[in-house]
């Protein structure tokens, strides 16, 4: 073996990489809070008495688990452009990533609102609730706690997916930080193995955030 | 009306790039489902000097992104100077990374077996090996297969990542026609249905085997 290793030339550069895992974490926050949106809605729709409303949800849920993230992502980069919508590779990012955490998270919540007693459901509309406002006061508070968990894990996918950003051209999040560096210096080991460094902290206080936030919300 | 430069040509060199998937996918989930047996088994019976660096081992190959584990290993048997093909690298990056979720998997099968069911198969005078066989391997197959089939089909999605140490695989592909006839939206539109027909029949027995098993146990209940 005859590489010496230069480690001190990637440490030197930490802050860029750590003004990219800021930019890392947003994207996949972002994702993930537009995610959960969709998600609530998928997730009624695929419950939903009505078709159409039904062959929507499902066929989204089985195009974002059936087929790659990476896929999703190059659809929105690349596919779009047919339509005359150019994303830039932030956008294309945060679309593909939403996109994929709306179908598994719909998945996961259609779990979690069947899990909850129909009986309550009709209690609270006998009360006088309104269909709304049996979902927002009744139903949906208890979903979330039920699937706070699996609401973790799909965060933490969520970070580990956006660095695919650096395949449509993403230069300012983690991964594409280091790969614009990697390219400056060829210090290729180096570099990423910072980054992985880098992404298993992040990975590490996601779990240890949501620990904290599911104490404070739910007690459990 | 409709209008299209996509010629048979290109829909084969997409059928080569998924056979190349396949292929990828296949390696990987045999070397990630022998190292994750042996890896669950050693988790539930080795003392904690020998599991505890195994479990944190396999728990970094999961906190990180694949993407990045395949730049490093690629980097990494470069500087050691070893001249895999690219189609090894993404095979054990890929197969390693398998058998951190599969070890997950077997581990949960092993701890489903209840420790009396062992107990009494030790009592009757089982080996310990006969005991592992013969009584918790059928038991934990059927509680680890659902979980072992969904692993498979998302292996077989993350084999799109080994584009980026240039393989050719089903993604690469499209991406390279598109680039020859400009026509985005048909090419990954049939890319996609190609990873949907490799995923939807497996993804489907799964479903099947699950319920077929739930439905099974509840008989044994009753």
């Amino acid at each position: 073996m005859n590489y010496t290793f230069h480690w001190n030339q990637a440490l030197r550069r930490l802050p860029e990489m750590l003004d990219g895992a800021l930019v890392t974490l947003q994207v996949a926050s972002l994702a993930m809070l537009i995610g959960i949106v969709i998600a609530v809605f998928l997730a009624y729709g695929r419950l939903s008495d009505n078709r159409t409303a039904r062959a929507v949800a499902t066929g989204w849920v089985e195009i974002a688990r059936n087929t790659p993230a990476l896929f999703q992502i190059y659809f929105f980069y690349f596919g779009l452009g047919s339509f005359g919508l150019r994303l830039d590779p932030f956008s294309a990012l945060l679309a593909g990533i939403a996109f994929n955490n709306a179908g598994y998270l719909a998945e996961t919540f259609r779990g979690g609102l069947q899990a909850i007693p129909p009986s309550q459901t009709r209690a609270a509309r006998s009360l006088g609730l309104s269909a709304l406002q049996t979902s927002v006061h009744v139903v949906l508070p208890q979903m979330f706690r039920i699937v706070f968990y699996p609401m973790t894990n799909q965060m933490v996918w969520s970070i580990l997916m956006s660095s695919l950003g650096v395949i449509v051209g993403m230069t300012s999040d983690l991964t594409g930080v280091t790969q614009e560096l990697n390219a400056r210096t060829f210090r290729t080991f180096e570099f990423f193995a910072l980054a992985a460094v880098l992404y298993y902290a992040m990975a590490k206080l996601t779990i240890l955030a949501a620990r904290l936030i599911g104490w404070r919300l739910f007690r459990t | 009306m409709f209008d299209t430069a996509f010629s048979s040509n290109d829909l084969m060199f997409l059928l080569k790039g998924a056979w190349l998937t396949i292929q990828l996918t296949v390696v990987a989930v045999a070397i990630g489902t022998v190292l994750g047996v042996v890896f669950g088994w050693a988790r539930e019976s080795l003392p904690g000097w020998v599991n505890v660096p195994i479990g944190a081992v396999l728990d970094v190959l999961r906190s990180v992104p694949l993407l990045i584990q395949l730049v490093l290993v690629n980097s990494g048997k470069s500087i050691l100077g070893l001249s895999w093909s690219p189609f090894v690298v993404g095979a054990v990056v890929l197969g390693l990374y398998t058998a951190a979720y599969c070890t997950e998997i077997v581990r949960g099968g092993i701890l489903a077996v209840p420790a009396t069911t062992r107990r009494a198969a030790r009592s009757l005078g089982m080996t310990y090996w006969q005991d592992l066989t013969s009584i918790v391997a059928p038991i934990a197959l059927r509680v680890s297969l659902p979980g072992w089939i969904g692993l498979t089909l998302g292996v077989m999605k993350d084999t799109a990542l080994v584009m980026w140490i240039g393989i050719a695989e089903l993604l690469r592909s499209s991406q390279i026609v598109i680039t020859r006839i400009q026509e985005p939206l048909l090419v990954l539109a049939i890319a996609g249905l190609i990873y949907f027909v490799i995923s939807f029949p497996v993804s489907r027995l799964g479903a099947f085997l699950e319920r077929r098993w739930a439905d099974d146990s509840l008989k044994a209940d009753q």
